[in-house]
């Protein structure tokens, strides 16, 4: 089995966001960046797929600058085998990423591509559904259950109010979610380890594509509230405004 | 700007919510015609509200594929009439995010997504979005068509009385690469936390899954509108389901009332519902965060305010 995880680095989700001068990005400095969270289950799945099959190959794939290779390195010690750098500049355009990624991925014969669900630092949402769609593959998005055997797949995704099942035939594309399994942390020994790994470095232009960022901000808070009383007592003061005041009620 | 193509969302052969606010979206950007396509596997009775909340074309997509979602045919369906529109709007619900992605790569064009504020003024179609969990907000603009997928609650439905009128489109052949099931309705019933007018969600506070039952008690008394979610603590514990979860890793609610139980208001969870138009938080400790973001808080014991609140709510409803 040959499994592809795309992978993206980005921010730590507990970093405080400071806007960078121009107002169009954030200001790295100080930033901690890690794997994209949604990516982590991705690799789990991609490591428990090919240690369930007894054979195969897993490939972590990012499209960056030169500080992917660490992030990729990160892949390599929790158990992938190989890594690919594809060297460029990402598109605030997700299709123009989507396509520098599905260029690569065409040749590689895979029988699986994962993704994340999606980045926690632009939320595309959207990379993987467009790799599909460029392959003309398969794909289900935000699974939170997935089942391969004799060449088919079966998935899960939760949608507003139930849960959604679906089949396919491999080779597909799938986005994962929280829910899919517990990623694994790297071991010492797997840290030595992926010193060794290959990893590929591939230049590639994404281009601007349709999308040009005009800004980034941060967002207003909300108006200050207020505190209408303790305990159950309060309760009457906060029915009025609720009916009155706020009309929700 | 051009005319404006919506992709309604359709689950056992009915229509789900949030059409009228997406065809409202659509207005907004519209010079010319918004047209609001069903991909359904039978007519769909009952579409005249479409043509009163500002359709003026109902398109209807009939294939036996589409008893169940079917994103290969409904992307092709939607391929082959998209050339005339400048947008493509679809709503951000699970089932939207996973087909909008599909149809801007499928007729080469950039998918916007969860957009909270759309804009054609001065011929740019302009796009705002939150991102990095909420703690900023993107303006993008889009260039050539676009699919946009509108983030639920963003813009009101509005009457706009357009004709609505019905005609077929014709589902062009497809392959179906992906065979779904049909929807298995959770056990909380099928109202979901990201589409309920009201939002009750419990916390770390709640002290024991138990007690779960007192959110409930309190969503009842809002007649079937409202919907219990839950903090990711408590998800994690195994209190609450994952599909109940608000918050960074779970779903983004805008509920018009959002009232949180026993929950601190840490920044992933602030996450998820910062944007619901009136928030309530109850909890103990007055120093909590959740009350930097409530427009309004009770300070005490949950167990106390709770029941006291059902009442209330119960009360006021039956008058
Ligand atoms: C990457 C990442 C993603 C995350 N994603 C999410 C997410 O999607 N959603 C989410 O919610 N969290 C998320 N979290 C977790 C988040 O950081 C908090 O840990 C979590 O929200 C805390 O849950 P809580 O408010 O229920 O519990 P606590 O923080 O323990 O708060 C419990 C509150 O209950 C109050 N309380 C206790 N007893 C009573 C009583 N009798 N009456 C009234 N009040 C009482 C306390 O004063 C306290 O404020 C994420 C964290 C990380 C690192
Ligand atoms: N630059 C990138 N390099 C590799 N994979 C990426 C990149 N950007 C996005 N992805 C993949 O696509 C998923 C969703 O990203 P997004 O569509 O940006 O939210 C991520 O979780 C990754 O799996």
């Amino acid at each position: 089995m040959k499994i592809a995880v795309c992978l993206r680095r980005v921010p730590d989700t507990t970093t405080k966001i400071v806007i960078a001068a121009g107002g169009k990005s954030i200001d790295e400095a100080g930033v901690k960046f890690v794997a994209n969270p949604y990516d982590e289950y991705a690799i789990e799945a991609a490591l428990t797929l090919k240690e369930g099959a007894g054979s195969g190959e897993t490939t972590v794939i990012a499209l960056g600058g030169d500080s992917v290779q660490e992030t990729l390195r990160t892949a390599l010690a929790i158990g992938i085998d190989r890594a690919v750098h594809l060297q460029g500049t990402p598109s605030p355009d997700g299709l123009a990423n989507a396509r520098v990624l599905a260029d690569h991925l065409r040749g590689g014969n895979y029988d699986l591509i994962l993704c994340g669900k999606l980045a926690v630092d632009d939320y595309g949402q959207q990379t993987g559904a467009m790799i599909a769609e460029l392959l003309e593959l398969p794909c289900a998005t935000a699974i939170t259950k997935l089942d391969v055997s004799g060449g088919q797949a079966s998935v899960e995704r939760e949608v507003e109010g139930g849960v959604e099942s679906a089949t396919c035939a491999l080779p597909a594309v799938f986005t994962c979610d929280k829910g899919l399994n517990n990623p694994r942390l790297p071991s010492l020994k797997g840290i030595m380890a992926a010193k060794k790994k290959p990893l590929d470095v591939i230049a590639v232009s994404p281009g601007n594509g349709g999308v040009t960022v005009i800004s980034l901000a941060v967002p207003l808070e909300r108006a200050a509230g207020r505190i209408v009383g303790e305990g159950a007592a309060a309760v009457p003061a906060l029915m009025q405004a609720l009916v009155s005041e706020a009309k929700v009620i | 700007m051009a005319d404006i193509l919506v992709v309604l969302e359709v689950r056992d052969g009915a229509l789900r919510k949030g059409a009228g606010e997406l065809i409202a979206a659509a207005r907004r950007i519209a010079d010319g015609s918004v047209d609001a396509l069903i991909c359904s596997a039978a007519s769909i009775s009952g579409l005249d509200p479409l043509g009163v909340a500002g359709a003026d074309r109902v398109l209807t997509a009939t294939h036996a594929d589409f008893a169940t979602y079917c994103p290969d045919g409904i992307v092709a369906t939607v391929a082959s009439i998209a050339s005339p529109y400048r947008a493509i709007l679809v709503a951000g619900t699970a089932t939207g995010k996973d087909l909008g992605p599909r149809i801007a790569a499928r007729i080469n064009a950039p998918c916007a997504m969860d957009i909270t504020a759309i804009d054609a003024s001065g011929n740019a179609l302009k796009a705002v979005r939150p991102v990095y969990a909420g703690k900023a907000l993107q303006t993008i603009e889009l260039a050539g068509p676009a699919v946009i997928v509108m983030r639920p609650g963003a813009v009101a439905a509005a009457q706009h009385g357009r004709a609505g009128a019905t005609s077929a489109v014709t589902v062009p052949p497809f392959t179906r690469r992906l065979t779904v099931a049909p929807v298995r309705t959770s056990e909380r019933g099928s109202l979901d936390v990201a589409e309920a007018r009201v939002v009750i969600s419990g916390g770390r506070g709640l002290g024991d899954p138990k007690h779960f039952a007192l959110l409930e008690e309190l969503a009842a008394a809002f007649g079937g509108e409202a919907a219990v979610g839950a903090s990711r603590a408590v998800v994690d514990a195994g209190w609450a389901e994952h599909g109940a979860q608000v918050g960074q890793t779970g779903k983004t609610v805008a509920p018009e009332l959002y009232i949180a139980v026993g929950i601190s208001g840490a920044i992933q969870h602030l996450a998820g519902m910062r944007t619901a138009k009136v928030i309530v938080a109850i909890n103990r400790d007055k120093d909590a965060p959740i009350f930097k973001v409530a427009d309004y808080g009770i300070v005490g014991d949950l167990f106390e305010v709770v029941p006291a609140l059902t009442a209330a709510v119960k009360q006021a409803r039956a008058h």
